[in-house]
């Protein structure tokens, strides 16, 4: 191992590199572009064996990795905002074809109006696509995901594409700290890509073919099944990098100071790092409040977020999307989850950091301070509650 | 090779591929419903240059006999070997 003071987007990239990608096919997009560039470097200075594509466009990029994924090669891309939804036809065509592509994404607001900023909306309005998501918090956890995101993905029993998000700017664009691995260590952890999902001489196949309503079903249904799988595999995944890495992960959430908590935040990606501290200066101050992360929206941790709120008196769900003339997806899918479990807890969705807007340890330390009057409705922060400025 | 139709479509949970593939040359149904028109091959005036071959975008031109023929259970009456015949071989029938 080896420490470097790194951005989210160059961590990221030695994570790519430790995972010995095959083809990389990309088209630069603000605030991705880093990413791929530092992935050129590696390819020019020759310390990463891969064929570098420059493609034309998004659309092209992700089917660019298909076609290599088609011929059982590794295959990685990257894009953000307007990029993601320019592949969004893409997307599941690529999961329904079971190709096990990674590619990172750089969270970014999408237009209009026009905006290069972090939100969460791009890649959220991509749940439905048949991609596994995770959300980073930092650039140690970018690293370690691109490089377990291929050992996931890959698994037999997923083989499903993953799409790892990283806020944009907050977290691409900073620096801290971060254990590089060892080759020899990532070697370890990583097996080459075993598949038969290919194009073979030996074994020649029909790829990606039309599957009538006779069986369309059943093979989304496998689909389905594919990312449920998931679960376990990414759960194998963080034990084995454990082992080899001596870092420890927690699967589909991640829980702090929940177990008495009253009232609990959930949330995903960077802003969980001020939640944190936002709740240590409160737990100092006497008040039991928590935090549940979520790592992953898709497979959707249901049962976990369950089992760590279920004896809080009150939730809030923080998240950068809106689904316009409803509320936040993620607070749609926390209620269902709750629902499923017969949980029955007061509520509210507070929608923040639209086209990079901050959100200051203030308005965290305020929705904790709203939930104890268990409000139950939609807030924007710095704005309010439905109807406000009418 | 002419592509062929297997005896047993499979329809089970457990028959259907987990991904999206399969052994290659597997068909589960013909496809030609829609052909208005069907392209005769004169074997007379047929040199074989195999120019039909080449250019079907179905793939439904192959050999039998020694002779150039047509898999009617796939070929879309498209037209496109007749244009490209040289000896003027091939002509297109309306299907009744």
């Amino acid at each position: 191992m080896a420490k470097r003071f790194l951005s989210g987007n160059e961590a990221f990239a030695y994570g790519v590199r430790l995972a010995r990608p095959q083809v990389i096919s990309a088209y630069p997009i603000t605030p991705q572009t880093i990413v791929v560039e530092k992935l050129s470097e590696f390819v020019e200075d020759g310390s990463l064996k891969a064929e570098f594509i420059h493609v034309e466009s998004e659309h092209s990029a992700l089917s660019c990795a298909m076609g290599a994924a088609s011929v059982g090669a590794r295959a990685f891309t990257a894009t953000s905002s307007q990029g993601l939804l320019y592949m969004a036809e893409c997307l599941p065509y690529a999961a329904g074809g079971r190709f096990p592509i990674v590619m990172m994404n750089a969270n970014r607001s999408t237009a209009l109006p026009w905006n290069i900023y972090g939100d969460q909306r791009d890649s959220v309005s991509q749940l439905d696509s048949g991609w596994i998501q995770a959300y980073a918090e930092n650039a140690q956890e970018a690293l370690d995901i691109a490089l377990m995101s291929f050992y996931i993905a890959e698994h037999r029993k997923v083989s499903t594409p993953f799409m790892a998000n990283l806020d944009g700017f907050v977290l691409t664009h900073t620096y801290e700290v971060a254990d590089v691995p060892s080759q020899e260590q990532a070697d370890e952890f990583l097996p080459p890509l075993q598949t038969e999902n290919k194009m073979s001489l030996a074994a020649p196949k029909n790829l990606a073919f039309s599957a009538g309503p006779d069986s369309n079903t059943i093979f989304k249904y496998k689909e389905h099944l594919g990312i449920l799988n998931a679960k376990s595999i990414i759960q194998e995944a963080e034990i084995r990098f454990e082992q080899i890495f001596g870092r420890h992960y927690t699967g589909l959430t991640e829980s702090y100071q929940t177990e008495d908590a009253d009232y609990i935040l959930i949330t995903l990606g960077s802003i969980a790092g001020l939640v944190r501290e936002v709740v240590d200066q409160m737990r100092a101050g006497g008040k039991k409040v928590g935090l549940l992360r979520l790592r992953y929206l898709r497979p959707f941790p249901n049962e976990e977020i369950a089992a760590a709120v279920k004896n809080a008196k009150a939730l809030a769900v923080l998240e950068k999307d809106i689904s316009f003339g409803s509320e936040g997806t993620v607070y749609t899918n926390v209620n269902s989850a709750l629902q499923k479990a017969a949980l029955s807890i007061p509520n509210s969705n507070y929608i923040g950091g639209l086209g990079g807007k901050n959100i200051s340890a203030e308005e965290i330390e305020s929705i904790f301070y709203e939930l104890t009057k268990q409000r139950s409705t939609v807030q924007f922060l710095g704005i309010g509650g439905e109807g406000s400025g009418n | 090779m002419k592509p062929f139709l297997r005896e047993k479509v499979p329809t089970s949970f457990d028959e259907i591929p987990d991904t999206t593939s399969y052994e290659a040359g597997y068909l589960v149904t013909k496809n030609a419903g829609w052909r208005s028109v069907r392209p005769i091959v004169d074997t007379e005036k047929c040199i074989s240059c195999l120019r039909c071959y080449l250019h079907c975008p179905d793939g439904v031109i192959f050999r039998q006999d020694g002779k150039v023929a047509v898999d009617y259970d796939f070929c879309k009456g498209c037209g496109i070997c007749k244009k490209m015949c040289k000896s003027g071989a091939i002509r297109m029938e309306a299907e009744k």
